[in-house]
């Protein structure tokens, strides 16, 4: 596959792999936090930590759409799928996140929710122009990435004065959630939780760009560098971060620049800001409340909005207390670490919402690595 | 004063924009003439011809042997239900056939069932009766028995289509999943993922074009060939739903045993891959239909993936990997990249990812 294979090569992963083992100093360890579930993914799935010395740990964050998205949040999908009659539309990933009363959208379908899986909200417009007698709602899931396509399908509706077409809006922003890392105790005070530096977000800096991480770099002397998915841009950011912490620098480079600019793509900018303003707090599963970390559709658009239009109450419910996911997505535990991971909580049967998607630290773990946990102790 | 009653005139069926309606199912002559004219013509054999509530076959042998007899059953349920490379009147046969075959017996006969859902042409009914006569022709395993049943509209899938196979396996011969012992080679019959690609390709919310047909065939004549080359064979498997990455699970499991495959040398083809690619999904878990894996000691496998060479439905057979011992049976794979990692369970569908 070409623009794919390159990325993916074993012989050039093996020269980068020689460099940053010969580029760690022997007195030092490295803690990197890789932001992204697509980088969580790619980790796993390439095996890339067995191409990296042992003073390199990976540490993963909170990145994964599904991950934070809090069990309230999917309750009011499942409630407006079985109570209210509604057709939600949703993207696959969703489906099976754990929501109250052993319910999960998966569930609720088979409990005669009308639920369907799209592939983009350009679908889910399908759907509601097919359906002109029934409620259709999308569920708006996602960084900023998938922002921008929930955005122009409002728009769009309300270009068609498509009536009976709404969105759940429950998208989050990134640097939100960088900072609140960066905040918390265990980072701060405590230095539970080392981190030397971040690999940021493909796909979400591809439309917010470089520029907002330069805060981090400059505020916190935190070395950031934007890498792709594939697992040879990771091997290459790694070594970026390991040099930049050598040299002391705390900069922000960008090893995706194949597709990231400074600046990103400001027509996305454009159209998800006259769409959608800053909530003053939005709850996260496992950082909980996070000030200024989501958004809400515009009053302008107020009929498109599922929550004003059924007139929805958000009520926070707490996760499951075994389930140690929140630690896992603020860096301070490991999936391993949790007493529940591999026994009650599988991805058959997820308890934390990070075993649900194949970019969930859990998930990507238990599916690719659990077999280092068998060494590890034997 | 014989002569003056009438014979009834029964109006053939319109095959051409005609429909099948309740009374299809009803036991009646409108059910009787739907089998007559439309699955007697076209999959007649002298079993089916006998035309009693069961077919009444002669006690199986195998090469003048008394064998044991093998007998498997497989639903079958595919939106669309045409597609690239097939339909599910072919997929019917051939699923059964491979099923009975990689237990390492010839399949003899097929027993089919049909529900149809009220409504649906009778054009494309014969459509998918004629290719799974021409798939059961051309596997030599004849349809001997069947049924037919009508629900109401909306209460079906257009066709489903139930189909049981009887097969003879000689006295001594074992293949089975319990069979694989480390040291053991992993071979597979050529490229993987194919059939759930070209279904996915034309699932009606997706709409991607690629090339790419259904790889639906029955292994019977290429595993025949296998086993005359008498080397040594412990398991066979044609990885269907969860793909390879499922059937080789399983394959663990019931052995007692791990498996470490290598990623470079596992067949995908450019489009299949960049199909998966797209979609978010593994191709190692994508259904196939005319594949086969085989475990086998390493010395049997130069010559049993000569024989499969040697059948065009193996052309491109290969070995990918081997079994080891693994007390937590896991399916580990080296990575092109170079690194490792599990090859799990499938887990529900394959769903894909957000980002």
């Amino acid at each position: 596959m070409k623009y794919i294979d390159e990325f993916r090569d074993g012989e050039v992963a093996r020269t980068i792999a020689d460099k940053i083992a010969n580029e760690v100093e022997s007195n030092r360890r490295y803690s990197f936090m890789e932001f992204c579930g697509g980088h969580t993914h790619a980790i796993s799935r390439y095996g890339l930590t067995d191409l990296l010395p042992d003073s390199v740990r990976m540490v993963h964050g909170p990145g994964c759409p599904v991950c934070v998205l809090p069990i309230g949040r999917v309750d009011l999908a499942i409630r407006l799928a079985l109570d209210q009659g509604v057709i939600l539309c949703t993207y696959g990933d969703t489906l099976r996140v754990p929501a109250s009363n052993q319910l999960s959208l998966m569930k609720a379908k088979a409990h005669d929710g009308d639920i369907r899986m799209v592939y983009s909200t350009a679908d889910a417009l399908q759907i509601a122009r097919d359906n002109p007698g029934r409620e259709v709602v999308f569920f708006g899931i996602g960084f900023e990435t998938t922002t921008p396509p929930t955005a122009v399908a409002i728009q769009q509706a309300q270009a068609e004065q498509l009536a009976n077409f709404s969105v759940l809006c429950c998208h989050v922003l990134t640097p939100a959630a960088i900072s609140n890392i960066l905040e918390s105790p265990e980072v701060r005070q405590y230095g539970t939780v080392p981190l030397d530096g971040f690999i940021g977000p493909a796909h979400v800096s591809t439309v917010i760009g470089s520029r907002p991480y330069e805060f981090f770099a400059e505020e916190y002397r935190k070395p950031v560098v934007i890498a792709g998915f594939e697992p040879l841009d990771v091997m290459q950011a790694i070594l970026m971060l390991v040099r930049q912490v050598n040299e002391g620098r705390a900069e922000v480079e960008n090893e995706f620049s194949r597709a990231v600019s400074r600046d990103g793509n400001r027509k996305a900018q454009d159209r998800v800001a006259e769409v959608f303003e800053l909530r003053r707090e939005f709850e996260w599963r496992g950082l909980s409340v996070v000030p200024y970390s989501a958004l809400r559709i515009r009053a302008k658009y107020a009929s498109f909005d599922a929550e004003r239009r059924f007139k929805l109450e958000y009520v926070s419910v707490p996760d499951n207390k075994a389930c140690e996911c929140g630690a896992i997505l603020r860096g301070v535990k490991r999936p391993q670490d949790c007493k529940i991971f591999g026994t009650v909580c599988t991805p058959e049967n997820p308890i934390g919402s990070c075993m649900v998607s194949s970019e969930g630290a859990c998930a990507a773990h238990y599916t690719y690595g659990r077999f280092r946990d068998t060494q590890e102790a034997s | 004063m014989s002569g003056t009653v009438k014979r009834g005139y029964v109006r053939p069926l319109d095959m051409k924009h005609g429909r099948v309606d309740l009374t299809h199912g009803s036991g009646g002559r409108a059910m009787v003439q739907l089998i007559a004219e439309l699955f007697a013509r076209h999959l007649g054999n002298e079993y089916l011809g006998q035309g009693n509530d069961g077919a009444v076959l002669p006690a199986p042998t195998f090469d003048g042997v008394p064998g044991q007899l093998v007998m498997s059953t497989d639903c079958h349920v595919v939106t669309p239900l045409f597609f690239a490379g097939g339909d599910i009147g072919c997929l019917s046969v051939h699923g059964t056939i491979n099923d009975v075959a990689v237990m390492g017996a010839r399949p003899l006969y097929l027993a089919a069932g049909f529900i149809l859902e009220e409504g649906f042409p009778l054009a494309d009914l014969e459509r998918i009766v004629i290719s799974m006569a021409n798939a059961a022709r051309e596997a030599g395993v004849p349809v001997v028995t069947g049924d037919t049943k009508v629900v109401e509209q909306g209460k079906g899938d257009g066709v489903y289509i139930t189909t049981t196979g009887v097969g003879v396996l000689p006295p001594g011969r074992a293949i089975g999943g319990a069979g694989a012992q480390p040291g053991d080679a992993i071979l597979v019959s050529g490229s993987l993922g194919d059939h759930g690609v070209a279904i996915m390709s034309q699932r009606e919310n997706l709409s991607f074009d690629a090339p790419i047909k259904s790889d639906t065939a029955a292994l019977n004549g290429m595993i025949a060939d296998m086993l005359a080359t008498a080397a040594d064979i412990h398991v066979m498997r044609d990885p269907t739903r969860g793909g390879l990455a499922t059937t080789l699970n399983e394959i663990a499991g019931q052995s007692g045993v791990g498996m470490l495959l290598r990623e470079k040398d596992i067949p995908i083809k450019p489009v299949v891959n960049a199909a998966c690619e797209f979609l978010g999904l593994d191709p190692l878990y994508v259904a196939n239909e005319g594949k086969l894996i085989c475990i086998c000691p390493a010395a049997a496998a130069p010559e049993l993936l000569a024989a499969m060479r040697a059948h065009p439905l193996g052309r491109d057979a290969v070995q990918i990997g081997e079994v080891i011992t693994d007390e937590h049976h896991f399916v580990q794979l080296l990575t092109a990249f170079g690194g490792k990692r599990i090859v799990d369970w499938l887990t529900g569908d394959q769903l894909p990812r957000i980002c």
